[in-house]
């Protein structure tokens, strides 16, 4: 004859399984949506230590060329103007066409930048070299390629050009530091080429390009 | 600084535009010499998998099968990684070159990870030598195919006779055009949609080898059946092998071990 405790014992054990069994996949729920949402509050407190530079409605509005994917050529960058106002001073035009391109065109589907990048830094120094500091989602989102990396830079590169004529080349770093790719192909340690014209004061933008000096191209390794 | 034969090679040391000669005349090819970060005489040094210098010829292709070990390169929904896919195409590609008569190195052969100084030294240990990267991507249009060759560089400039490390493509970015393009040529014509010519970017494989050398990009991890790309690699090694064998007689591979052309 078996104990009644043995009973007891069979019994609270089944039903203790039958708790867990019931519990876990909520507490994992649970544990999943916290995380998900401690990940949206770091995004945005991000976000608001580096907010974009706002644009200045007193700015002159000028129509500035953005560089997006193309969506009838593959793997191609074409202008896209968009009118804006415009600061005279470079790095604040800098920042602001920048974000504005991170921003992303109106079609998600012709990014050439992840979306959650962030410009964190710009520094232009007196000989033209331009020094975009950008958050580690650049290298960690973007698609891993030599197509989609080259697009990637060459947007950037290229909307600079466009844009702001005193930046001649442009190095990149990702969360201050550099870095040898983007994300395992583009390399990264030199500057690129972005505007072999000389130095002028700044202008309202310029759509002129270079087809003969790319901008993107690695001008120093 | 790093040195292969007696030539000094700088490898970490990033230059700014002021430390650069804007121009330089062309050192004589006979005391050009390019080393390996590990001073390996470049040439005549036989290869980690077996490969050894031959005497005359572009006799050498140097495979580099991308990524590997943790790095696993683009990655498709389907579970496709193109590390892997890489490794399965150099297998093809490695046969078809063999056909043509040429030896193949390879840069990894299972699932490891080597840097990309690493895979330079490989190649840059070989004599009479081509350099070949292998890439899937991520994006562009499915079932196409793309060259790359570097992107230009600062001149080599100097009376050591020394190239740096970090330019080692520099002098032959004309012979990797044309090698480029050639192979560029024999893709277009088995996948549609792709470029006639070879393209340039700053692919960083690229910079430190110091031979003729392209990356090789197929489109795209993003494909739904993993098929669709193995159905590729007959034509991706034909156009590989066809175009090394057209290029065979334009390379005058230098007399000194690790010289330039």
């Amino acid at each position: 004859m078996t104990p009644p405790w043995k009973f007891l014992l069979a019994g609270g054990l089944i039903f203790a399984v039958l708790a867990a069994a019931i519990y876990f996949p909520i507490l994992r729920r649970r544990v999943k949506r916290a995380a998900k949402l401690q990940q949206q509050s770091e995004e945005q407190a991000r976000r608001e230590l580096t907010q974009p530079i706002a644009m200045n409605p007193g700015d002159p509005r000028v129509k500035a060329k953005l560089f997006w994917a193309s969506d009838t050529i593959d793997s191609t960058l074409v202008p896209v103007t968009v009118e804006l106002p415009l600061s005279n001073d470079p790095v604040l035009r800098s920042k602001q066409v920048l974000n504005t391109l991170l921003a992303g065109p109106v079609d998600a589907e012709l990014r050439t930048l992840p979306p959650d990048a962030l410009l964190l830094a710009f520094y232009l120094l007196p000989d033209g070299t331009a020094i975009a500091d950008f958050s580690e989602a650049l290298a960690t989102s973007i698609p891993s390629g030599i197509v989609s990396e080259q697009l990637a830079v060459n947007s950037i590169a290229r909307t600079l050009e466009a844009n702001v004529p005193r930046v001649q080349r442009l190095k990149i770093l990702i969360h201050g530091q550099e870095v040898e790719t983007l994300a395992g192909h583009l390399d990264l340690t030199g500057t690129f080429v972005v505007n072999t014209k000389p130095v002028q004061a700044p202008t309202p933008a310029s759509g002129a390009l270079t087809p003969d000096k790319a901008p993107g191209k690695l001008a120093q390794p | 600084m790093a040195v292969v034969a007696g030539v000094a090679v700088s490898r970490s040391q990033t230059h700014s535009p002021a430390q650069q000669p804007a121009t330089g005349a062309p050192q004589s090819p006979a005391t050009q010499v390019v080393t390996s970060p590990q001073g390996g005489v470049a040439g005549s040094v036989a290869s980690p998998f077996g490969a050894q210098a031959q005497p005359n010829g572009l006799n050498i292709v140097v495979l580099d099968p991308a990524h590997g070990g943790t790095d696993p390169g683009a990655r498709g929904t389907g579970g496709i990684r193109e590390s892997e896919i890489v490794l399965d195409f150099a297998i093809q590609v490695r046969r078809a070159l063999e056909l043509q008569g040429f030896q193949v190195v390879q840069t990894r052969q299972g699932n490891e990870n080597p840097s990309f100084d690493d895979r330079s030294a490989t190649a840059n240990a070989q004599r009479g030598a081509v350099f070949v990267t292998l890439h899937i991507s991520s994006t562009g249009m499915q079932g196409t195919a793309r060259v790359y060759v570097n992107s230009d560089l600062p001149p080599v400039a100097g009376s050591s006779g020394l190239i740096p490390w970090d330019r080692a493509q520099a002098p032959l970015l004309g012979l990797s055009k044309t090698f480029g393009d050639l192979v560029q040529g024999f893709l277009a014509q088995r996948f549609k949609g792709s470029p006639d010519a070879a393209q340039t970017a700053s692919v960083r494989q690229l910079r430190t080898t110091a031979e003729p050398a392209i990356a090789v990009e197929i489109s795209s991890v993003t494909v739904e059946d993993r098929a669709e790309l193995d159905r590729m690699a007959p034509g991706v090694a034909d156009a590989i092998a066809r175009g090394a064998a057209a290029f065979k007689p334009s390379y005058i591979v230098p007399t000194t071990p690790g010289g330039l052309p």
